[in-house]
């Protein structure tokens, strides 16, 4: 049963979850240690993300409401979400705290399930909680189906589009991308949806957001200001899973054997891959043949 | 020949430095599980993939393999029953619900998670496709249990730990993750990450049946439609047998058509690395990659694709892979078995010309002359 005596008067409350995430384009591997180099590494909001930002200011524009953006991170995250105030979101809230640094899936989820709870008290309790498909540093698709579980929100995952939302009746329809096409799905609100990529054109923000983003006040919550008592499920000591090695791939023995392309036509060269092909791969030969007089 | 995995040397104990045993409460969690994806009366064949991966561990381990099934009361969940033990299962958990026949989280989640906590497996595999990533997710974090996803290799350590190694940092490095004080340890794998085992006859063994104590009404989530893809041609990248991928060197989106040519005319699947879905010149599901889609083919042919990390490891259960660019120094010479160091744009056409000419059917008349 809905509550009536609120859901008529209160206007839809969107949460969106994003992370910022260095831009994998330039990231670059120490040749000799093989770690990470991430200095000058410059950071941007994870792509997926801006999908699922897109969707709520939609959703926002089209039925009313309030978007908060949220991310977990340390504090240099403030520009993740100040970039996110400029394409019209209307409140960004910072979750960040030494106690988080070594959070795995687990932890995470934890952590941000927390700081919506702690958003519900302080801004409304939210309808609908986005997050991006997956993140293009960890790329799990985790986080959202673990925050929906902490949450006991209904869990909408991959989705490519937002068929309706009934606010008053709480309903929501949804085409949810599947092995081999696609399940449209009737559901309620409170709901968490993990937005697919593409599902729109990212929008530019305005110049009127871009001044009052330079001027918003950020929230800022350390682990006991988002309401969290209990530390041991944050962090490393709250992470499951354990990071024990990294490593470069093995480089193979030998490299490609390489066709001569000297004082050859591009045809030549062509015919003698064709030859090598066939070499290596007797049987696909006779196969391609045959599926092409098929 | 087949190119290498990269796979790292046998880990050492994951415990090795650590004082910590598993919790008492942990000690009696044995065997190996792997859940068998049934979506719309089709077993995943990642499924059968993992039972392969699941056999090696559970050999290792010396316990037993579990094919874990939830689908609907009928002859499609029977036949996925036989399937598992086909591919080598040594016993199948099964739930049968007629509100398991599509697939949602919640029914899904609830079956699987009593299973697991009735009979307490030390290893739980789920393939990493759309249903296996949302139900691991929910299924992980009911539990309270470590997760590692779309894992490339798994192992088991010196203290029976499962070691799963993944790509990390954008698939620039490889790292190896444990979960060594909670179970089970679970895992996913994408399709085609995997060798398919070989399929056998054998029989039906042992079915251990629970039920499910859920009712319709008890699920907020209804399906209301399917629309299939049917015979959409981006279907079976994954599983083709010749797949033909562009990048950057390409140069022009125009171009594509050049890489679509040369698939038509080996009947082969075309793709992209990551950088072009980025320019939005073809959609994200003909990504090959770690963040795209793993391909095992017996004839990859790469062009203008430079070859990082994290397009190497979708790609390198290909049997044969052709590589083609103009940078004699691009990384993917590395991995490739042949190399052309030549331009895609212009060597792409000409290699469609002879596999054109090469492959046109033999005219009877001529052999008869």
């Amino acid at each position: 049963m809905t509550n009536m005596r609120s859901e008529l008067k209160r206007l839809m409350h969107i949460v969106v979850c994003i992370k910022q995430v260095p831009d994998s384009a330039q990231i670059r591997v120490h040749p000799v240690t093989n770690t990470i180099m991430r200095q000058g590494v410059p950071t941007i909001i994870n792509p997926y993300d801006l999908f699922a930002l897109e969707e709520a200011l939609k959703v926002r524009d089209y039925h009313g409401g309030e978007v908060t953006v949220l991310t977990m991170g340390p504090p240099m995250a403030e520009d993740a979400l100040r970039k996110a105030l400029t394409y019209g979101a209307d409140r960004a809230v910072l979750l960040t705290d030494r106690h988080f640094a070594g959070s795995d899936t687990l932890a995470t989820s934890f952590a941000l399930s927390q700081a919506i709870a702690q958003i519900g008290k302080s801004f409304g309790t939210p309808d609908i909680v986005f997050t991006g498909k997956q993140t293009i540093d960890g790329d799990t698709a985790q986080v959202g189906p673990g925050i929906a579980k902490r949450l006991n929100l209904v869990q909408l995952t991959y989705v490519a589009k937002i068929a309706s939302i009934d606010f008053s009746a709480r309903k929501i329809t949804v085409e949810r991308r599947s092995e081999g096409g696609t399940q449209v799905l009737e559901s309620k609100l409170p709901c968490l949806i993990t937005m697919l990529e593409g599902t729109a054109a990212i929008r530019r923000g305005s110049l009127e957001d871009a001044l009052r983003a330079a001027r918003s006040e950020i929230v800022k919550w350390n682990a006991a200001e988002a309401g969290i008592e209990d530390m041991t499920k944050c962090g490393l000591r709250g992470s499951p899973t354990v990071v024990k090695r990294v490593f470069a791939p093995t480089p193979r023995a030998e490299k490609a054997a390489q066709i001569d392309t000297t004082e050859k036509t591009v045809r030549d060269v062509a015919d003698e891959l064709v030859t090598s092909i066939f070499t290596h791969q007797p049987a696909l030969e006779h196969e391609l043949s045959s599926s092409r007089s098929a | 020949m087949g190119t290498q995995k990269s796979k790292a040397s046998p880990p050492a104990g994951g415990r090795a430095d650590t004082k910590q045993k598993l919790p008492e409460r942990f000690r009696d969690y044995r065997h190996v599980w792997v859940f068998l994806e049934l979506e719309r009366g089709q077993v995943h064949p990642v499924s059968f993939e993992l039972l392969g991966e699941g056999r090696r561990l559970a050999d290792q381990l010396g316990v037993q393999l579990a094919g874990v099934i939830l689908g609907p009361p009928g002859d499609s969940t029977q036949h996925a029953v036989s399937e598992a033990f086909a591919y080598d299962a040594d016993l199948v958990y099964l739930v049968e619900k007629p509100l398991l026949t599509d697939y949602r989280n919640e029914p899904f989640t609830k079956a699987l998670t009593d299973l697991v906590n009735n009979y307490k497996p030390e290893i739980l595999l789920l393939g990493a496709t759309t249903l296996g990533r949302d139900l691991a997710g929910s299924v992980a974090t009911t539990l309270l249990t470590g997760l590692t996803a779309d894992c490339t290799g798994l192992d088991v350590d010196a203290d029976g730990s499962l070691a799963a190694t993944r790509p990390t940092f954008g698939g620039s490095l490889l790292c190896t993750i444990y979960t060594l004080n909670c179970r089970p340890q679970m895992a996913t794998v994408r399709p085609r990450v995997m060798r398919m085992p070989q399929r056998s006859n054998k029989p039906i063994g042992r079915v251990i049946r629970h039920d499910l104590r859920m009712l319709e009404d008890e699920i907020v989530t209804k399906v209301v439609d399917f629309l299939s893809d049917g015979q959409s041609e981006n279907a079976n990248l994954a599983y083709a047998d010749v797949v033909v991928a562009g990048g950057l060197g390409l140069g022009a989106v125009e171009n594509l058509q050049l890489l679509k040519n040369l698939a038509q005319t080996i009947g082969g699947d075309y793709g992209c690395s990551r950088p072009l879905v980025q320019k939005g010149w073809l959609a994200a599901d003909r990504q090959i990659g770690q963040t795209g889609k793993t391909i095992r083919p017996r004839l990859y042919i790469a062009a203008g694709i430079s070859g990082a990390v994290q397009h190497r490891v979708g790609v390198e259960g290909a049997d044969l892979i052709v590589a083609i660019n103009t940078d004699p120094n691009a990384p993917i010479f590395d991995f490739a078995n042949v190399g052309v160091v030549a331009d895609a744009i212009s060597f792409l056409p000409a290699l469609t010309d002879v596999f054109i000419k090469r492959l046109a059917p033999r005219n009877p008349m001529r052999l008869l002359n």
